[in-house]
């Protein structure tokens, strides 16, 4: 082996299906299986968490004896404030409001990017912000208070 | 005659005033994202559905399609202009159409790339009019076992015939048949996979995982990778084609228009198969095969025309039958569900305006294009110097807000936020996350159709193979698996879709 396991993308792509097989397998065993005749609401689940943990170590056997290394890049920080750009959206929608949720989505998803301009991001926020209020709110009528309880 | 009177129809249906400004403002944003790289239909459409919830189903469905060939004619503009394909599906045309714009011949190139794609479009939209009718009246015959097979059929062939490593895009159309499956069992209203989340009982909604896995998930792969700066120097030139351009392209745009109509009804074929394959053909029968990648107009008449033949024959299965033979159908299928309509064969009989109105909306739609694109080319080209880091914070709040906006729950924003996640982490592992869309848009309809074809067997699952339609369609699926996985084929297929 060329290199550590930890880089290896089949590896890592059999132990997730057949992690996520196991937990489907695992929750699907309080479901009533039932038989061919009648199927329970654990039947076809069971069936398939079966079917993707065996397809999960078939990859990951593949992955042993090929080793092909994980592909692309990373950025770390888009991978982290992307995500948590629309969680910070979910939580300030219903604590504080439109203006305050979109007004952060915006500034924390651009901060993800490679550049960050200050004052670009600020007038994108603003130009953003304003925009959506129009459409979505004045022009679709969607029912969101703007800002919430102050 | 039946055709001629269905197809007046759905002209009379396409040409309202309400289908014909939604089938402008599809075909324009389709446009304006085919030519801005990094930007996807597939995450446009996802992105955009939320908007089409209070616009009736027709209008609502004209407007997606017309996102998605727009997409096809936009990508083909950047191509030639400034050598990056907008789309996948415009690599090819990147190689001739480039050149010629080096030799001045832009202008030529481009109005080529027009025609071609419009006749591909004109011979489609007859292609699905003359063909959907009879396969959706087989397909209405068709009892649960039929059904289970042939989906079972697309779902194989999807995955087989699509990019990457073929193990996992099986594997990944079950994750997505059991992702399908979350939420009350229509049977005995167990929720399944619910974790006691109230928000998950009527399954994970569709606009989460497409959203947050094309659109969040690409956002983060495109911020990953190093940002290509583009410069358009070279002028357009004339945009009328010579009598000689037009007389070359004759042959080439009819032989991409068959190729790409037939690669386009299978399932799993990606545009960028067809315009692979149709430049190779072009290249084969060339009697001077060395102008190919020195500006052979030929290599961007063929590829354009078999992309936009493929994109239109992908609506084929999707409309009669329900099976979605690609990511983006997937998309529209799940635009069809959220506005309530079961799709399948009888999607044709029960609402014939939207059957009709969308395959004539098609050819409304190809000719707005031609008209609007080429006199157009130079505001698209000015739109390329927006930079990415302005774009992608504005398709974060369209996704936010469109997701928020479904069920006005915070919830399904945090669930996004996962599927990004993991779509960046499926990705990386080299899994496609298309097949894993298909899967989860066919899986409560599999569970059911399995449910039923064993009650009505007495539990007998020999039913699927002793019913002769079953059985062809499990005889296919089996052939193709076989043929696929015989190692000279494995080895071209990585040679083609490597």
């Amino acid at each position: 082996m060329k290199f550590a396991l930890s880089k290896n993308k089949d590896f890592w792509a059999g132990m997730m299906l057949v992690a996520i097989g196991a937990a489907a397998l695992f929750i699907a065993r309080d479901y009533r299986f039932g038989s061919a005749l009648r199927m329970g609401p654990g039947f076809f689940p069971t069936i398939l968490s079966v079917i993707l943990i065996a397809f999960g170590v078939c990859i990951t056997a593949v992955g042993l004896r090929s080793g092909e290394k994980v592909q692309g890049n990373l950025s770390f920080r888009a991978f982290l404030l992307l995500p948590l750009s629309l969680v910070l959206f979910g939580v300030l929608m219903d604590l504080a409001g439109f203006i305050p949720a979109l007004a952060v989505l915006v500034f924390v998803s651009a901060a993800s990017g490679r550049e960050f301009k200050s004052m670009e991001v600020l007038a994108l926020t603003t130009v953003l912000t304003v925009a959506s209020v129009a459409l979505f709110i004045w022009g679709l009528g969607l029912p969101y208070p703007l800002l919430k309880g102050f | 005659m039946e055709l001629f009177h269905n197809l007046v129809f759905g002209f009379g249906v396409a040409l309202s005033l309400q289908n014909l400004l939604y089938c402008l403002i599809g075909c324009l944003v389709g446009t304006l994202i085919g030519v801005l790289p990094g930007i996807g239909p597939m995450a446009t459409i996802a992105m955009l559905l939320p908007l089409t919830y209070n616009v009736p189903p027709v209008a609502a469905m004209i407007m997606l399609a017309g996102i998605y060939y727009g997409a096809m004619y936009g990508g083909s503009t950047t191509s030639i202009l400034v050598n990056l394909p907008g789309e996948t599906a415009s690599v090819i045309t990147c190689i001739d159409g480039y050149q010629m714009a080096k030799q001045g011949r832009a202008g030529a190139a481009l109005a080529i790339a027009a025609i071609g794609s419009f006749f591909a479009g004109t011979v489609c939209t007859l292609i699905v009019a003359m063909f959907g009718p009879p396969l959706a009246n087989m397909a209405l015959k068709f009892g649960s076992p039929e059904y289970f097979s042939l989906m079972l059929m697309g779902l194989v062939t999807a995955a087989v015939l699509a990019q990457g490593d073929m193990l996992k895009s099986l594997a990944m159309v079950v994750l997505g048949l059991l992702l399908g499956i979350v939420g009350s069992d229509v049977d005995s209203g167990i929720k399944r996979f619910c974790f006691g989340v109230f928000e998950l009982a009527d399954g994970i909604g569709f606009v989460i995982i497409a959203v947050g896995v094309f659109a969040v998930g690409e956002i983060i792969s495109n911020l990953s990778d190093p940002e290509e700066r583009v410069v358009f120097t070279s002028s357009v030139g004339s945009l009328y084609p010579t009598p000689q351009d037009l007389k070359q392209s004759i042959s080439p745009i009819l032989r991409g228009t068959g190729l790409g109509a037939f690669l386009g009804i299978l399932p799993g074929t990606t545009p960028s198969i067809a315009t692979f394959a149709s430049y190779m053909i072009e290249k084969k029968v060339a009697r001077d095969p060395s102008r190919f990648g020195h500006g052979a107009i030929e290599g961007v008449a063929a590829p354009e025309a078999a992309n936009n033949a493929d994109a239109q024959c992908k609506f084929i299965p999707m409309l009669t039958l329900g099976i979605p033979a690609s990511g983006t159908m997937a998309l529209m299928l799940g635009a069809l569900m959220i506005h309530g309509i079961t799709p399948g064969p009888g999607v044709m009989t029960s609402k014939p305006d939207l059957f009709w109105g969308m395959i004539a909306s098609m050819w409304v739609g190809n000719l707005m294009l031609v008209i609007l694109n080429l006199p157009l080319i130079g505001m698209w080209v000015s739109l390329l110097k927006v930079p990415y880091r302005l774009l992608f914070p504005a398709i974060m709040v369209f996704s936010a807000i469109g997701i928020y906006s479904t069920n006005n729950a915070s919830f399904d924003v945090y669930l996004a936020a996962l599927f990004g996640v993991l779509g960046i982490a499926w990705r990386m592992f080299g899994c496609s996350p298309v097949p894993m869309l298909l899967g989860f848009v066919l899986g409560p309809m599999m569970e059911e159709n399995l449910r039923r074809a064993l009650q009505v067997s007495n539990g007998d699952p020999s039913v699927f193979v002793t019913r002769p339609i079953s059985l062809a369609f499990i005889i296919v699926s089996a052939l193709i698996l076989a043929v696929m996985t015989m190692p000279a084929v494995k080895k071209r297929r990585g040679n083609i879709t490597g």
